[in-house]
This record gives C-alpha cells, structure tokens and sequence, in this order.
C-alpha cells in the first residue's frame, strides 16, 4: 500500500478499501501503516450509531435510513454512506455468522454504499476493537455519513456512545416492559430515540413511556445522568457544566417508524440532522471527537504495554504463576504484583 | 462467515465478496439454474480484481453438470447428504490455514 492509498480510496477503489480494513481488522502492519496514512484525513464523516435489542429491527432500521439518505438529497450534496454491521463471535467455537447484510439487500448496487460486516472477536459492550479504526478508513474514503450498527446485547452497549457523534436507541412493542428500558441504561446514551414497529400494539405507550422517562432525566438541574458521564473522566464536573449550559441542552426526541414499510423516516432524518446541526453549534461535537480519541490512545497504550510486558516475559514464570493461582495458592492481584515484579 | 440471504443476483453477491473482502464464496443453488449463474458470478469476481476467490457449490446438482463447472473455476461441488466436516475440512485445505 504505497503512499497514494489516499488517492485510491477516494478515488472509489473498493477492492483496495475492502482489503485495508482486512488488513486493519486483523492489526498487521501494513493495516498500522494504512491507518498512519488516512489519520490525518479523518475527522469529516458524522459518525451515526445504532442500537437496540436483538429483533427490534435494527438492521432493517439501518437499511432504511440509508435508503432514505441516499434519496433525500439531490445528486451534488448526496452524502456517501458508509456501513459497519457488528455481529458477535461465538464465545463458544470462535466462529460468527453476520447476518446483518439479510436485512440490507435494497441497498445493492449503489456505488455509494459501502457496507462491511464486523465480528466482535471476544470483545464486550456492542462493538469491536477495531470498530473504531473501521470508522476512520471509511472516513478518509470520503464516505460522509457512517452508519454503526452495534451487536445489540442489550444492557451493556455503552461503547457506541463513545464512538459516534449521534446514537439512536431503538426500542419496538412488545419487548419486555418500561422497566426493561429504564434497567437497560441505552436510555441515557441515547440522542434519538425510535419506536420501531409502530403499527403493533403498544407502540404508542413505548413511545409515550419513553418521553416520560426523558423528561424527568432532562428537567433543569436534575442529576439524571447524561450521556456527558461517559465522556469526561470527572462526573461531578460534568454535572455542573450541564446545569450551565442548559440552555442548549439536547433533549432526545422519541420517534416512531415502521422500517419495514419506511414510515416515520423523514423525521428520523430530521432528527439526524438537527442533532448533527446542534452539536456543531454547541462545540459538543470537538467535545466528543477529543473524548473518542483519548479513548482509543488510551486503549491502544494498555493493550501495546502488555503485549510488550508478555513479550519480555518467560513463558515458565507465566506457567508457573497460574498454576499458583489455578491451586489457589495466590490471589489474582498477587500473581499480576508477582509477574510484575519479575520484570523488573 | 457473513450471510447474505435467499436469492441474490450475481450482481449483489459478486458485490458483497468485494466489500467483506472474502477468500471463498459458498453457492447453495437448487434452481438448476447453476450452469447460467455459476459462471456468471466467477466472472463478475474477476472483473473485480477478485479472480483468487474460490467458489464453492452445493445444492442439487446433476452429475453431469459437475465436470462444466469444475472447468469454469469451482473448487467443488457438493450434492444433497454431505457431511459439513467434509466442506469444512475441504474449505480449510483450500485456504491453507490450520484449523483452529
């Protein structure tokens, strides 16, 4: 991959992008040098994720939405957009099976859509390790809107509000009880909340329930969490500076939709782009592209001195220290203080 | 292993091995419509500047069909009853990579 890669991608090479992200999913160095070369490129695409239980109709959401993106504008503005559906891998055989390109089918043929599969290879809270890097390749490609479908566990999808600039919850009727939603915690990452499946019962009290709830969480001075906790490492701080700036505070509308059908999609894409608009104004965008890549260097730096730690470490003493810890002779902590001090 | 779905043109399944980057495309094709649609995929994989994917083929397959499309580039064929650690070991000897 020479020093042209740039030009290649934007140039709407996609044998050449499908093979960086190859390259990038799998951290080998010439994904490390591809990623070297595209950073200073990035930092343009609205970073869109999207989450909700399992068959609350994500991948369909998704499949609608972008559709509706590619529609919407005339041919000069029409944004290029970009798909990463995340699956899980089996904890089990180490195999994935995704699925999410079954609910996407109506998006073949457009030269700009670009979709790729992920699998979470072990990792928890909705997306991969290299999700994020994912978003960055296809950034540098010039794709402007990037739509990040997370696995959708549930409870612990905390990571895409870390990584995109606008996350929709999705919710459809007849999925457990408000409790399920309150219990979940999505609420509070959410920035657009969608009703999916509107024309079953119970969707208007999901949806009602759900303004509700976003009320007493964004009254004045109410110490409901916001998604903000999640981004500075001073929660108190964070608190205070909400009260301050309530003025401007984003308050999530609860939209109602049947994907399946593309109804209430105008105003999901109204949606989009007022939250879009909102924190370019606000300066929560540069906020949120600054609390993402501290993240990532942070992550990076843990995961680069352990490998390097282990590298210099004798396999024996590593043995020896489990078998310790499997024969309960030393605690955890102790055997990580044990190894630690034999490195030095 | 990414899975696109019931009846995908070649358009759309030459599409999705170019965007997911694959080493093999698996086929399951019961329409007897191999012979037309077979060939036309590997060429689309080509155009693309995927001509080193392999295709697999499984569905009901006459015997006399096989030899046309072993000759137009498939790695194999498999009929109705095959046991999958047969696919699975012959897709892992294809890839050369040890099983994990």
């Amino acid at each position: 991959m020479g020093k042209q890669l740039i030009n290649t991608l934007t140039g709407g090479d996609k044998l050449t992008l499908s093979r960086v992200l190859t390259q990038v999913e799998n951290n080998t160095a010439a994904g490390n040098a591809a990623l070297e070369e595209l950073f200073p490129h990035t930092g343009n695409a609205h970073l869109i994720g999207i989450t909700g239980a399992p068959g609350c109709g994500k991948s369909t959401l998704v499949n609608c939405l972008a559709l509706n993106l590619r529609q919407s504008q005339d041919v000069q503005t029409k944004p290029r957009v970009g798909i990463i559906a995340v699956d899980p891998t089996s904890p089990f055989t180490g195999g994935a099976l995704l699925g999410d390109r079954v609910r996407m089918r109506d998006l073949s043929g457009d030269e700009g859509i670009f979709i790729r599969s992920m699998a979470t290879r072990g990792a928890l809270g909705g997306l991969a390790h290299t999700t994020a890097a994912f978003t960055q390749v296809l950034d540098a490609a010039s794709y402007d809107i990037i739509l990040i479908e997370t696995v959708g566990a549930g409870q612990s999808e905390v990571e895409i509000a870390r990584l995109a600039h606008t996350v929709i919850v999705v919710e459809a009727p007849g999925m457990g009880d408000d409790i399920q939603a309150i219990k979940a915690g999505i609420l509070e990452i959410a920035d657009i909340l969608v009703v999916n499946k509107a024309d079953k019962p119970g969707a208007e009290n999901n949806a009602r329930a759900l303004r509700t709830m976003l009320e007493m969480a964004h009254s004045p001075g109410s110490y409901a969490p916001s998604r903000k906790h999640l981004l500075s490492s001073s929660p108190d701080k964070s608190v205070v500076t909400d009260v301050q700036n309530n003025e401007k505070k984003w308050t999530p509308p609860v939209i109602t939709t049947v994907a399946t059908e593309e109804k209430g999609f105008n105003e999901l894409l109204q949606a989009i782009e007022d939250h879009h608009n909102y924190l370019k104004s606000s300066g929560e965008w540069e906020q949120r592209e600054q609390a993402n890549l501290q993240l990532e260097f942070e992550i990076l730096i843990r995961d680069t001195l352990t490998m390097r730690w282990i590298e210099k470490l004798p396999p024996s003493v590593y043995e020896s220290t489990m078998r310790d810890l499997y024969q309960r002779k030393i605690a955890p902590h102790t055997a990580v203080e044990k190894l630690l001090a034999y490195n030095k | 292993m990414i899975y696109t779905g019931l009846r995908q043109t070649p358009e759309m399944i030459a599409e999705t091995a170019l965007q997911e980057d694959v080493d093999i495309v698996g086929l399951s094709i019961l329409s007897g419509a191999h012979n037309v649609l077979v060939p036309q995929i590997i060429e689309k994989l080509k155009q693309n500047g995927q001509g080193e994917v392999l295709v697999f083929v499984g569905g009901i397959i006459p015997k006399k069909d096989i030899p046309d499309l072993l000759h137009a580039g498939v790695t194999a064929v498999y009929g109705p009853g095959t046991n999958t650690h047969q696919i699975s070991e012959d897709i892992i000897k294809a890839t050369q990579r040890p099983p994990k």
